[in-house]
Order: structure tokens, then C-alpha cells, then sequence
């Protein structure tokens, strides 16, 4: 393919040719420059397990698993002949690269054997493959629905399933079925191997939300409980499932903006930074260092709003009544700023394929120099109302502790991660969007457990203010745009001058920016981990295939594992303390 | 006829009638303060909490109590199909009747109080003890998982405060000679409030006296961000409306108590022209303080609370005991 093949070959694809001979393979170029493999589904097990085992630097971590339907695509020069391909991306902390792995499965409804005993966090991976694609995985513990209810019919982001509402027969819920979709939500303790009781009692089998005020949105989670102690749960998701990833496939790439927003809901613009970052390595866009600081001066912002929100509501989960309100004051305060320069409080869709949607209005400097006046004292007096008083901190300390390689194995990132002791923010780690002119500190834990998660938010929003205040100070001046053909919507100084700008300006702002075929992917620290878009063009308007790969799903998969044994006020600090948002694990 | 009404107006009869109106008076402040509370309670959080609260009805919002009183007479009194309807209705019953009948022994000033029976302070750990059932039928009966956890929950944190809030206040009991709750106010009007004497007695009470009335941080029976609500999730109206205003009723109690018990009662200066003054001016700190404690607080975890109370409360109030009769004897001879 035409973007831009790497010269030499990375050390991970070395490594594997070495072990399993140069034939196994066959190497894909992308526009995001990670090494992307495909191989035949009988060696996948045994390629992953080198990979996690056996290779120096491992890949401990299952980074995302996804699937692609070919069926209909047009551009894959180089690939393998594939109707449906399962995409497997791994991680690695010590090399700091990540690898996709690709296998062509053929048929309509094809099987591949299952990843679990080698990534346990493939499970809900698996599921949600099955679920969206209807593509089998042997040997997977519980193949069932997840994000769908257990009554639906069909695989929606199959090809054939359509997309819009108009196209099916008018919905309707009568009494008969409203009972039957409530019997198949009822909990049935055998499915999941569970026992109703010892020989001397019974369990308690206790159904935590999907409504619930400490549940953060639509998230259910079964307890089954011995009094008050959780000797398992099985977290249940998919009640905020809104098909982010269908609309994706008949969006234009620029109208899909505003629905990243709403992925992640308190990040805000965040959640346009890698859609519109990996479009523009996929059309070789090159943004203006001032786009570049104005958008990371908005995501740390919003990463301010976010963790003050975090920050309020564990202190409330944990029985604390007011910090909640103070926070949600802090927060109107940056809201403030945000509206002021985007026009938009919680949801701006402000950043632009190659640019922002306007430059800075005059007077945002002042409004941001007030906002960094304000917070500073207010944080010093959170810590010592908040975090260090001593009820909470019994509450907190030691509670639902993993450490490192737990967190690796179930697919932890940000925060979660970093408390215990992994020295890994992408910001650092990988830079991007101009993140290496910045002084900032990565807070680092060491226990992993409830109250070091939320120190770590604690510290992240004071390093945020210092990012900010670094933006504010040396704002470059420049475009707000980058001066390219696909730049969305395109620069119109030169239209009226030339019928050529003019005709390619209309079409671009009527049909959308048509990208050139490719895939492309961008990894971010967002406010809750790491969010990726891994994007899929077919020279068209639209992207042939949208996965977001978003952190808050993996971290409601880890629940059961680190929460065994506890009690259940430990599990709502616990899940006060994962800090995710239903949309974000739902899409 | 005359003479006959004259009979039975005889001086003890009259007296009767007047003791009897003096009770229903007291009842009916009470209440009226209890309500009155949540009012109290919500504009001082409010402004703890940088919000306004309710200000719309009447001056102040002060009218908020009323049409919320009057919402909820009118609500309609829903019961839930799976409950145990005789308990299910006995127990708000039971939560508003405890603490009010616990009120009754509160001497109020020289001459108010309902009733002052020489075992006045064994007769409130017997309804201090019978209260836990209000909350504990109430989640029984509910039949629902969430209000069966907040029912064992006040179990477990009844057992554990009972035993030494009775302990606690022996000190008292040792330096006044007596179990009568007016006499001893009359005992400190004379020497000094026990608050000073018995001042680790005072600490051990307070956490007792928070625990009988739920509060934060001993709210756990309704720990609303993990039981939705506890106990009462399954109630509504007037119901709901009565475990509601029993716990403020039991706010307005252990905080009259603590005043009777520790800080003189009705005494203060001028005490002989204004006596109710001081003891209210005493209650309303204390109500404030269960506020302000509200406001402040995170909840515990149910069993270091237990452990807190068996291991530091417990010991700490008998060797306050001890220490107080060790110097009585001493002092003594």
C-alpha cells in the first residue's frame, strides 16, 4: 500500500521471524507505522504465547482485540483474502511498541480457537467479537452476549446488518415481550458455575444496579454474597450501548466528530484528539505547533473536569457528603473556560480533521490565568479535608489492591496502572501532539490499592494546572489550521480566486474529505487510560471501519478478580475508584 | 351538679389535667422542632456545601417544612406486594413511638418535663434497646435484599453501642447516687457539669448517642451510596415519612439528654428566670453538631466501627468507671 512503508523492519517482527520463519507471516504497512502481521489462525496461540512468555520485553498486555468484515471492502492490496479478520494488538511496557496481529477467517459465520488461558482479559474481547461480528471463538469459557441484550437477533457491525433505524420495522414493546427481556436478564447463578450455597447456608445473590447510586451510570454487577463478603460477581454491561462503532460506517469522517465526544462524556474534546489525529497521519496532515498547544491546553482541561468529578464522587461513595459540591463548583469554573474559548461546556466536537473549529477568542488568557489563580488553593484544601482524613483512608487503604503484572494482564491502563508502581503515561512515554515541550511529573504508586488510585488523579490534576499554565505562557502564534486539501472544513481563503480550490472546497465541505485507503490508529492518555481509534479507510467519505478501543472496558472485566474476599463497601470504593463512565465501556 | 363538678375538679385531678396538658404540649414542640430540623438541617448543609438550600417558601424557606409535610399526608400509601404487612407497617410505628417515649424522660426545666421516675436512665437504655427493632423489623419485613442488609447492619451496630453507652453514663450515675434524670440536673446545678468530671464518659456517649439515632458516620443501616437506602428503601408517604421524622425526633432527643446528662439541663446564668432558654440554646449546639458531623464525615466501614467500639469504647468507658469510683472511695474516706 501507498503509505509510507517503513525501511527496516522493527525488532518485535525480527524477533518473530526468527522463531517462526519469515513464511508464517505477511507484513501489512500502515499509515500509523505500528508493525501489523497476519497470520494463519492454527499458529495464533503459539505466536501470542512467545510473544507474552518467551520474548525478551514481553507483551503482557492484551491491548485490544477486535474483529474487521471484509466482505465488502475494496482496497487490500498486499492482504491476505480474508471475509472476516480478527485483529489482535498487543502491548509492551519494556520495548514501548505495540504490535497487530491480523488472522483471515473465512465463511459467513467462521470459528477461531479461543485466547483466554493465554490473555484472561480476551474474554470480554471475545464476547464483544461474537456479539458484533457473530464469529465463534472455541473454547471460550462463556461465549454469550455482551453488550447486546441475550434476546437479540443478529451481529450489527456485520455488513449486511443496517445501520439506521428506518431500515427495520417499527419497534414495539408489549407486555409479553417487556416479560420475556426481563426473564432473560434474570440472574441464573449455574450459568456462571456458581453454587447457590454450602452444605450449612446459602448465598446471598445480590443485583447491584443496573440502576443503582453508586453503579455511575447503567452498569449492573451480581454479588453473590456470604453476609457481607463478595465471594464473587459477575459485572454486566452493555445498558449504555449506543453503536458508536456502527454510526461510525455512515458518518463522514467529519460528522463523526461530535459522536466521539459523548464516548468518554467527561473528556470532552479528548475523545476527538485520536479520532482526528489518526485521520491526519492517514491523509499526512502536519498540524501547526499553535493547533497542536491549544489542544492539549482543552485535554488537560477537561482532564481537570473529569478528575474533579472522579474526585467528588469517590469521597461520596465512600459516605463523604460535601467535597462533591465543591468540586462541582471548581468544575463550573473550568467549564467556564472551556465554554469561553470552544462556545460549549461538556461536549465542543471542537477539534477538526487538520486543525480547530476557530482560533482562541481575545481574552482567553485571562480567563485561564483566573482559573489557575482559583484551583491550586482549593486542591491543598481537598487533601486535607478529602484524602487525609482517617475514616477515609481505613476505608481506602489496602482495599482491591493488584499490582503490576495483574494490571497488565487484565488490560490496565492509566491511573490504575500507575498505582501500582508501572511508570507508564503516555504523554511521556510516546509524546504526541507536541506533549515533549511540556514539564510535567508522572505520579507513581507502589501498593495499587483504592487510596492510591485516587492520589494519583489527585496529583494528575495539579500537573495538569502546570501543563496548562505552560500553554498559557507559551502559546505559539500561527494558524489554527493546517494548510492541506483534506484539512476538514478546508481553508477558503483562495476559493473565490480559482475554480479548482473552489470545486475541491465544495466537495469537501459537502461530501466530507474523501481519506486514501489505509488503516491508522492513535494511542492517547485520556483522563481514564488509554483510548485508541483504530480506523479503517476504503477511499471513501465514511470510515469502513471504526473500532474504539476505550480503558474503562477492561477495567470493569478486572472487577471479580480484585475484589474476592472483600466486603461490600470495599467493592463501591472500589468502583468509586476505577473512575469510568458507562458510554466509555459501552460505546 | 355543681358540687359534683367541684368533686371531681378536686386539687390532684387538676393537677392530672394540667400534667397531662404540659405532656401534650411537650409532645407537640417536639414534633414541631423535629420537623423543623430537617428544615435546619438542609439550609446548614447548604451553606457548609456553597449552596442556597430551600429559600422559596415563606421567609427563610421556612414554609419548605409544611409543604413537604403536606406532600407527604397526601402521597399515596403504597405498600409493595412481598411484604409482611403487619410488620411492615408496625415498624415505622415503632421508630417514631421509641424516641419519642424516650423524650418524656428528659427533664426540660424545674418545672416541665413528663416524667421523672427515680429509674429513669435504665428505663431509657430499655427504649434506647427497643428502638433497633424499629429499624430491624423494618428491613425484615421488607423483604428485599438491600433492606435486609441495612436490618442486620443496625443489628450488629446495636449490639456493639448498647453495651457501653449504658456504661458510660454509671459514672454519673455513681457521682449523683441516683438514676433520675432530675435529679441529676439538680445534682449539677448544685456542683458542676459532668461534662468536666466525667468528661471521657461525655466522648464515649456521644459516639453512642449518634449511634442510637443513625447518623452519619453510624448511618450505615441506610448507607445510601451502598444499600440505595437500607432499611427503608422499600417505603414510601407517610411511612417512609415517619422513620423520617423519627430520626430527627431522635436528633432533638439525645440531644436534650446530653444536655440534661452532662451540661447542667436548664442550668446556665439566670437560669431561675430563663431556664428553657438555656436548655434550648444547649439542644440547638448539639443538633448543629449532628449536622456539622453530617457534613464533614466519609461513612466507616460497618466492622471497624465494631471493632472500634469493642476495642477502644468499651475499655475506654470501663476505666472511666473504675477511675470515677476509685476516687469516690478514696474521696470518701
Amino acid at each position: 500500500m501507498a503509505d509510507g512503508a517503513p525501511l527496516t523492519l522493527p525488532e518485535t517482527v525480527r524477533d518473530l521471524f526468527a522463531r517462526f520463519g519469515e513464511n508464517v507471516f505477511t507484513l501489512q504497512t500502515t499509515a500509523d507505522g505500528m508493525p501489523t502481521l497476519w497470520l494463519p489462525a492454527d499458529r495464533v496461540a503459539e505466536v501470542l504465547r512467545f510473544l507474552k512468555n518467551d520474548i525478551a520485553r514481553p507483551y503482557k498486555m492484551l491491548y485490544d482485540l477486535t474483529a474487521i468484515d471484509e466482505r465488502l471492502r475494496k482496497h487490500r492490496a498486499g492482504q491476505p483474502p480474508s471475509d472476516f479478520t480478527v485483529v489482535y494488538q498487543l502491548l509492551s511496557i519494556g520495548r514501548n511498541t505495540d504490535i497487530r496481529l491480523k488472522v483471515a477467517l473465512l465463511g459467513e459465520y467462521p470459528s477461531l480457537k479461543t485466547i483466554v488461558p493465554i490473555y484472561a482479559n480476551a474474554n470480554w474481547y471475545e464476547r464483544e467479537v461474537w456479539d458484533m461480528f457473530g464469529i465463534v471463538f472455541d473454547g471460550h469459557p462463556h461465549l454469550r452476549r455482551i453488550l447486546l441484550p441475550p434476546s437479540w437477533v443478529g451481529h450489527p457491525l456485520r455488513k449486511e446488518y443496517n445501520a439506521r433505524a428506518t431500515e427495520f420495522d417499527p419497534y414495539q414493546l408489549d407486555a409479553l415481550r417487556q416479560d420475556q427481556e426481563q426473564e432473560a436478564l434474570r440472574f441464573q447463578p449455574e450459568d456462571w458455575g456458581m453454587s447457590r450455597g454450602t452444605r450449612d447456608h446459602d448465598f446471598m445473590f445480590l443485583n447491584l444496579g443496573p440502576n443503582h447510586p453508586s453503579a455511575h451510570g447503567a452498569f449492573r454487577i451480581v454479588l453473590q454474597l456470604d453476609g457481607e463478603e463478595v465471594v464473587d460477581c459477575v459485572p454486566d454491561i452493555g445498558y449504555h450501548h449506543r453503536g458508536a462503532e456502527k454510526m461510525g460506517e455512515r458518518q463522514s469522517w467529519h460528522t463523526y466528530i461530535p459522536y466521539t465526544d459523548r464516548i468518554d462524556y467527561l473528556g470532552g474534546v479528548m475523545n476527538n484528539l485520536p479520532y482526528v489525529m489518526a485521520l491526519e497521519k492517514l491523509a499526512g496532515i502536519k498540524v501547526p505547533a499553535r493547533v497542536e498547544t491549544i489542544r492539549v491546553m482543552l485535554c488537560e482541561f477537561f482532564r481537570i473536569t473529569s478528575h474533579l468529578l472522579f474526585y467528588g464522587t469517590f469521597a461520596q461513595d465512600v459516605g463523604a457528603m460535601s467535597p462533591v459540591f465543591y468540586m462541582f463548583v471548581d468544575r463550573q469554573k473550568a467549564y467556564d473556560v472551556i465554554e469561553g474559548i470552544t462556545g460549549f461546556r461538556m461536549h465542543p466536537a471542537w477539534f477538526r480533521i487538520g486543525g480547530l473549529a476557530h482560533d482562541l477568542p481575545i481574552g482567553w488568557e485571562l480567563k485561564v490565568r483566573e482559573f489557575l489563580d482559583w484551583m491550586p488553593k482549593r486542591m491543598d484544601e481537598y487533601r486535607r479535608a478529602c484524602l487525609q482524613n482517617a475514616i477515609l483512608i481505613s476505608r481506602c487503604r489496602d482495599v482491591a489492591a493488584y499490582d503490576t503484572a495483574a494490571a497488565l494482564e487484565w488490560g490496565v491502563t492509566g491511573p490504575g496502572l500507575r498505582a501500582t508502581g508501572c511508570d507508564f503515561d503516555l504523554r511521556k512515554a510516546r509524546p504526541y501532539s507536541g506533549y515533549d515541550n511540556f514539564e510535567f511529573e508522572v505520579p507513581v504508586g507502589a501498593k495499587g490499592d483504592v487510596y492510591e488510585r485516587a492520589l494519583m488523579r489527585e496529583e494528575e490534576i495539579r500537573q495538569s494546572l502546570r501543563i496548562i499554565e505552560q500553554c498559557l505562557n507559551n502559546m505559539p502564534s500561527g494558524p489554527y489550521k493546517a494548510d492541506h486539501a483534506l484539512t476538514t472544513p478546508p481553508p477558503k481563503e483562495r476559493t473565490l480566486k480559482d475554480i479548482e480550490t473552489l470545486i475541491t472546497h465544495f466537495l469537501g465541505v459537502s461530501w466530507g474529505p474523501v481519506m486514501p485507503a489505509g488503516e491508522t490508529s492513535q494511542m492517547i492518555e485520556a483522563t481514564k487510560g488509554l483510548n485508541s481509534y483504530y480506523l479503517t479507510s476504503d477511499a471513501n467519505t465514511m470510515s469502513y471501519r471504526t473500532r474504539i478501543r476505550t480503558p474503562s472496558f477492561p477495567h470493569l472485566q478486572q472487577i471479580p478478580s480484585a475484589i474476592r474476599g472483600q466486603m461490600v463497601p470495599d467493592l463501591i470504593a472500589y468502583i468509586a475508584s476505577i473512575d469510568f463512565v458507562m458510554a466509555d465501556v459501552d460505546r | 351538679m355543681f358540687e359534683r363538678i367541684q368533686e371531681l375538679l378536686s386539687p390532684v385531678v387538676l393537677a392530672a389535667i394540667w400534667a397531662a396538658c404540659k405532656a401534650i404540649i411537650i409532645l407537640l414542640t417536639l414534633v414541631v422542632s423535629a420537623a423543623w430540623m430537617i428544615w435546619l438541617e438542609r439550609r446548614l448543609l447548604a451553606l457548609w456545601q456553597d449552596r442556597y438550600g430551600p429559600n422559596r417558601v415563606g421567609p427563610f424557606g421556612l414554609g419548605q417544612v409544611i409543604a413537604d409535610m403536606i406532600k407527604i399526608f397526601f402521597k399515596e400509601d403504597w405498600m409493595p406486594p412481598f411484604v409482611d404487612k403487619f410488620t411492615f407497617v408496625l415498624a415505622p410505628f415503632l421508630a417514631m413511638m421509641f424516641m419519642m417515649l424516650a423524650f418524656a424522660l428528659i427533664p426540660i426545666t424545674p418545672n416541665w418535663g413528663v416524667f421523672a421516675p427515680d429509674l429513669g436512665m435504665l428505663l431509657f437504655f430499655a427504649i434506647a434497646g427497643l428502638a433497633v427493632y424499629a429499624v430491624m423489623l423494618g428491613g425484615w419485613s421488607s423483604n428485599s435484599k438491600y433492606s435486609l442488609l441495612g436490618g442486620l447492619r443496625s443489628t450488629a451496630q446495636t449490639i456493639s453501642y448498647e453495651v457501653f453507652m449504658g456504661i458510660s453514663l454509671m459514672g454519673i450515675v455513681a457521682q449523683a447516687g441516683t438514676f433520675n434524670l432530675r435529679e441529676i440536673v439538680l445534682w449539677q446545678e448544685q456542683h458542676i457539669w459532668f461534662v468536666i468530671p466525667q468528661f471521657f464518659g461525655f466522648l464515649v456517649w456521644c459516639l453512642a448517642g449518634i449511634a442510637v439515632t443513625h447518623r452519619t458516620p453510624f448511618d450505615l443501616p441506610e448507607a445510601e451510596s451502598e444499600l440505595a437506602a437500607g432499611y427503608h428503601t422499600e417505603y414510601s408517604g407517610m411511612k417512609f415519612g415517619m422513620f423520617f421524622v423519627g430520626e430527627y425526633v431522635g436528633i432533638v432527643m439525645v440531644s436534650g439528654l446530653t444536655t440534661a446528662l452532662f451540661f447542667g439541663g436548664w442550668d446556665g446564668p439566670f437560669s431561675e428566670h430563663v431556664p428553657f432558654l438555656w436548655f434550648a440554646i444547649k439542644c440547638f449546639i448539639f443538633m448543629s453538631g449532628f449536622i456539622l458531623l453530617r457534613a464533614a464525615l466519609p461513612r466507616p466501614r460497618y466492622d471497624h466501627m465494631m471493632s472500634f467500639a469493642w476495642k477502644i469504647c468499651l475499655p475506654l468507658s470501663l476505666i472511666n468507671l473504675l477511675a470515677t469510683a476509685g476516687i469516690m472511695l478514696w474521696a470518701g474516706n
